[in-house]
């Protein structure tokens, strides 16, 4: 809804996130160029700012960027999540003591509802908030400040882009000529669809969609995209936890360290998927309407034949129960299987997610409901005291194929006893 | 973080029938962390390695507790980055000066030398530490 009240958002974004964090404990890393890799030590995922400048993409396969790594003499990193994980939750508890109301957004990034700092320099607060985070955990951060969370993202883009200001920016007064350098593509919310359809009819910048009639935006695009304009204007129509980008979808999928062949192996790593996507639900109490499963063989070797097997089911009820999952995704794949291929990838994709709620259904007793439930929350906890994977699903396998190939993982430092910092006596 | 260690203040037989008088005073039990970490989101625990500290009371594989939210004052014992790599030293300022002091058990006095924090070289403070524990047994 819309709110007659002021209001003042600011997003603190991390920079170079995974890159920072493996810099804090390991400092030579410092101004070098890093690269940090997918699960499997596949694609970037991450980039130093020097990497970026030496033109690294991100999603590039690792195997055909080989020469240029030796040439810039980029430091390479396997993905570390535990690491990840912990320093994230110590940026997000620093920002915290600064304004009790924050939404984390993602793993570094986090949205900051301003209001209670009413009265005080919000400019002042944010660069007392980052020169804490820096001091405290070690990790840079940009803050962008607005009186919408559209304009506080936007502003975040300007203090990354715009060296010399301290990494910290606000919205001026008169916002229009800081939204005429924003281009509509980076604004939040709008995708690459709509900004082509917008630069089709000269909507060029923030500044031209700002400037639209609501209504023809409303009928020529939606009413996210209506609001998007909205909050550009600074009329707040997303809240803390509303975003214009809500999860409709959630993809779980990795390539395999060696092909897979046998039924037994690949059902494993569908099982595996499964997995982890129901879990990842139920820690965002969503429940998912459609699964589609997949898997397929090599893209690049064009040597050995090539399958690829794709297939679509409805999850009726919708659901985040694992064993429910399982056997859905399993169902589905098996027919799909055949022999003699060398598969190289596997994943399950959820669709149609909804909020938290079950829909009741004829074919479920609320017995069977209740004990799934009680089920899952044994299972999520158990695995998060004593690691992802203590207890599973039988269907899941033993044989270890899904083993993530991570050669260059650096230590858990913050997670492990074993694996601390050392630090020179 | 460090996982919760309980040990119970006050511990009493139940007796069938009279519930000890002692058991009034119970509060809770004590938890490590709240004497050992005044502020966890920027405390991390790190390993000593080497004998150049043996003399401030921080010997080989000591568990060093660090403080990243303090901020250093002279006489500080304070991991420092120095040419890349994390070091633990005391601070000692001196003026406009500072310079990063080895503390070795005696016969070794003399074998390192102060590093002298200038423009020239990197040194930065990571953090001070706090705590230095020492294993006193062999085995856990």
């Amino acid at each position: 809804m819309v709110t007659a009240q002021a209001h003042m958002y600011a997003l603190a974004d991390c920079n170079n996130f995974y890159a920072s964090c493996e810099r804090v404990f390991e400092p030579h890393l410092e101004k070098k160029p890093v690269v940090v890799l997918s699960n499997n030590d596949g694609c970037i995922i991450a980039r130093s700012q020097e990497a970026k400048n030496a033109g690294f993409k991100m999603g590039e396969p690792i195997f055909k960027c080989r020469d240029r790594v030796k040439q810039h003499n980029v430091i390479v990193r396997s993905s570390n999540f535990s690491l990840y994980g912990d320093m994230s939750r110590r940026v997000m508890q620093t920002i915290r003591l600064f304004s009790p109301d924050v939404e984390v957004y993602s793993i570094d990034e986090a949205f900051i509802q301003l209001d209670g700092l009413l009265g005080r320099d919000f400019e002042q607060e944010m660069r007392n908030m980052r020169a804490a985070v820096l001091q405290w955990t070690g990790i840079p951060i940009s803050i962008g400040i607005g009186k919408t969370k559209t304009l506080a993202k936007l502003a975040n883009h300007y203090a990354k882009k715009t060296p010399g200001i301290g990494g910290v920016a606000k919205i001026p007064q008169n916002p229009s000529a800081m939204l005429r350098e924003v281009e509509v593509g980076d604004i939040w919310g709008i995708g690459r669809r709509w900004s082509e359809k917008l630069r089709n009819i000269g909507v060029k910048t923030a500044l031209d969609l700002s400037q639209m009639e609501p209504t023809v935006i409303k009928n020529t695009f939606n009413i996210v995209a209506m609001k998007t304009a909205m909050e550009l204007r600074g009329c707040t129509y997303f809240r803390l936890e509303q975003t214009p980008d809500q999860r409709k979808t959630l993809l779980r999928s990795r390539s395999f360290a060696k092909p897979v062949t046998a039924w037994q192996e690949l059902s494993e790593a569908i099982a595996s998927h499964a997995t982890r996507a129901a879990e990842k639900l139920r820690n965002e109490e969503l429940v998912a309407s459609i699964l589609k499963v997949f898997f397929h063989t090599s893209l690049f070797n064009s040597r050995t034949p090539r399958h690829s097997a794709y297939t679509t089911v409805e999850l009726i009820p919708p659901t985040n129960t694992t064993h429910t999952i399982i056997k859905a995704a399993l169902d589905a794949a098996h027919p799909m299987w055949k022999a003699g291929f060398e598969y190289k990838r596997a994943g399950v994709y959820l669709q149609e997610l909804l909020k938290g709620h079950v829909q009741a259904s004829l074919f479920d007793s609320p017995e069977e409901k209740a004990r799934d439930k009680r089920m899952m929350l044994v299972l999520d906890a158990v695995n998060t005291s004593m690691g992802v994977g203590t207890l599973h699903f039988a269907a899941t396998g033993f044989t270890k194929v899904m083993q993530m190939r991570q050669l260059q993982r650096s230590p858990c430092y913050t997670t492990r006893w074993d694996e601390l910092p050392r630090v020179i006596a | 973080m460090v996982e919760e260690l309980r040990l119970p203040l006050i511990g009493s037989r139940v007796e069938a029938g009279f519930p000890s008088p002692a058991d009034d005073f119970i509060e809770r039990s004590l938890d490590l962390n709240e004497e050992l970490v005044a502020n966890p989101i920027a405390t991390f625990f790190v390993r000593a390695s080497g004998h150049s500290m043996d003399g401030a009371g921080i010997h080989d594989g000591d568990l060093l507790i660090v403080d990243r939210s303090r901020t250093p004052t002279s006489g500080n014992i304070v991991v420092a980055v120095v040419d890349g790599g994390l070091t633990v030293k005391r601070l000692a300022k001196h003026g406009m000066k500072a310079s990063l002091l080895s503390e070795p058990s005696g016969e070794d006095h003399g074998a390192y030398k102060p590093i002298e924090i200038t423009i020239e070289i990197d040194v930065t403070i990571w953090g001070v530490v706090t705590w230095s524990l020492h294993r006193l047994t062999c085995t856990p």
